[in-house]
């Protein structure tokens, strides 16, 4: 559905996406994951056509990107990072004037409004305006309107940024859907407990580069120790020294927190049980780790 | 035809701001027509009052026609100023539409389009005005019509450069204090431009509001004007060249 061949972007000598390739087969949920500046949005604009790559090659629903990008963004859906919901319109209106802009007319879309709303769980809010909706509402009525041409595809960036938990929980809830209905999903996002939720696959983006690709579980089973031990408080720095560097296969400080990866916890349990002054949590690695190894703990900004 | 005009693509972004406009229908039609009612009459009248005929005409004759074009590029500027600029940056309703399969031409173009349409509103009471006061007579009048479309969308286009250039509103402060005032001083709006000394006449002749004012204001009383081609011409080069320049920036701000 989509497939990019190394693709190239820089900005006055700042290299944005440095030669990536990946494909998307249809009916796939692909998560795009890297820290701030790794070149994910730069690359979901590439394959809209919406910024020119310097090289590469995009293929879009069957089309070529940039050269018939508007005909291949006809087949798909946008869910932008901000809302760019018409404050003049009420809801139903939104989705009648976003129609347009494909070529539908008011019936045909007023047609598939009751369809549209009920997906959204807006069914009662059609005539409400935009001020009135919620955060996880505008979300939810955003990604309505991005079904309002009936796409093949769907972008998302960063779907769930800014929502609580429940406007989540939602929000995935209407994004299987959509997966099930046999439709293609492609987003970024922060939050690697999304990514693990909901792609069949994830590519971790860093500095330009595709430096993973493969799904969640398999980056997991062979990127990273199966075990994972959070030990903090008071004695932690001594005790990291001294113990937690032998036992641990790999050990990480981030401010008063010591990562200990490992195949076996056992020995850095029973040790910490005779520290009074440390705390450990112990759990199974996730995809987090995953990415914290693959792309540092630096702060990007 | 009315195909042609369905997919014509700008039509949908004309379309759009059409609907949101007859929702705000009454305040903003207000503002459009009762402020260059206002002036008129003031000044038509107030000032009228010491003043001799001008060029054979009492001088709210002589007003009404720089006021027709001067409301026409004041609501024509604002729109693809103030409004343009909102939908660009703040509601970032391009960016909208963008997604959808339209080009930035097609944008820029609908956004051009319906800010010429709409300040004809602003024209349109005037010629009322002028008509309730006995300014203009019979239909021979109604030739400014057009001229009203061609005045907006020589301003929208010059207007839409400024706004895809614009980092914030304040930008627009600029273009009016420094472009728009000293225009309306020398073109003619409201006293004849040969009362000016000859390094401001000349100044004036490059003016598009000058050409604007020339061809308003001897159509709007039943006359011909004295050069028709080259007033129109310089309204269409202005017109649509801003606009072509605008595209070009709008692509270059919009594709980063």
């Amino acid at each position: 559905m989509l497939t990019v061949t190394d693709l190239r972007k820089s900005y006055n000598g700042n290299v944005a996406v440095a030669g990536i390739s990946f494909a998307v087969p249809a009916g796939e949920c692909f998560g795009l994951l890297g820290p701030n500046g790794a070149g994910k949005t730069t690359t979901l604009r590439c394959c809209l056509g919406l910024t020119h790559p310097d090289s590469g090659r995009i293929e879009l629903a069957g089309l070529p990107v940039p050269q018939a990008a508007r005909e291949a963004r006809a087949r798909v859906g946008v869910v932008p990072q901000f809302d760019n919901l018409d404050p003049d319109f009420t809801v139903t209106e939104n989705l009648i004037v976003y129609g347009r802009y494909f070529g539908l007319s008011a019936a045909a879309v007023r047609e598939r409004v009751p369809r549209l709303l009920e997906f959204a769980g807006l069914s009662d809010k059609g005539a409400a305006k935009i001020d009135a909706l919620s955060g996880g509402m505008k979300r939810r009525l955003t990604i309505a309107r991005a079904l309002v041409n009936d796409p093949q595809v769907v972008f998302m960036d960063e779907p769930t940024t800014g929502l609580d938990p429940q406007a989540r929980h939602l929000i995935w809830d209407r994004l299987k859907s959509l997966l099930s209905a046999g439709r293609t999903l492609i987003l970024t996002t922060h939050f690697m407990d999304e990514a693990e939720r909901l792609c069949h696959r994830v590519g971790i983006m860093d500095r330009g580069e595709l430096i993973a690709l493969d799904t969640p579980r398999a980056l997991i089973a062979s990127r990273i120790e199966p075990q994972v031990v959070e030990v903090y408080g008071d004695g932690v720095r001594e005790w990291a020294d001294d113990v937690g560097r032998r036992l641990a296969d790999r050990m990480e400080i981030a401010g008063e927190t010591a990562f200990c990866y490992c195949t076996d916890a056992t020995a850095l349990i029973d040790s910490t049980a005779q520290r009074p002054d440390l705390k450990a949590l112990r759990r199974v690695a996730n995809l987090e780790d995953v990415f914290i190894k693959l792309t540092g703990r630096d702060i990007r900004d | 035809m009315t195909e042609l005009v369905r997919d014509f693509r700008p039509m949908h972004v004309v379309r759009r701001n059409y609907l949101v406009w007859r929702k705000l229908m009454l305040p903003s039609l207000t503002g459009n027509l009762a402020d260059p009612f206002i002036y008129l009459i003031g000044l038509g009248f107030g000032l009228g009052a010491f003043m001799p005929p001008i060029e054979g005409v009492p001088y709210i004759t002589f007003l009404a026609g720089g006021m027709l074009c001067y409301s026409v590029m004041n609501s024509a500027s604002f729109e693809a100023l103030y409004s343009a600029f909102s939908r660009l940056q703040l509601q970032r309703t391009w960016e909208g539409i963008l997604h959808a399969p339209m080009t930035v031409n097609d944008i820029v173009l609908g956004e051009w389009l319906w800010a010429g349409c709409k300040s004809m509103l602003s024209g349109i009471a005037i010629l009322l005005v002028m008509y309730i006061l006995g300014v203009a007579k019979g239909l021979a009048p109604l030739a400014v019509l057009p001229v009203m479309l061609l005045v907006g969308l020589c301003f929208a286009g010059i207007a839409l450069v400024m706004t895809t250039l614009a980092k914030s509103y304040d930008f627009f402060v600029f273009y009016f204090t420094l472009v728009v005032t000293p225009m309306m001083f020398l073109s003619g709006v409201f006293f004849p431009r040969n009362s000016l000394p000859a390094f401001a006449r000349a100044l004036g002749e490059a003016l598009p509001l000058t050409h604007a004012v020339e061809l308003a204001r001897a159509l709007a009383l039943g006359q011909m004007p004295t050069r028709p081609v080259l007033n129109v011409l310089v309204l269409c080069v202005y017109g649509i060249g801003g606009v072509a320049l605008a595209c070009a920036l709008a692509r270059r701000r919009l594709a980063r």
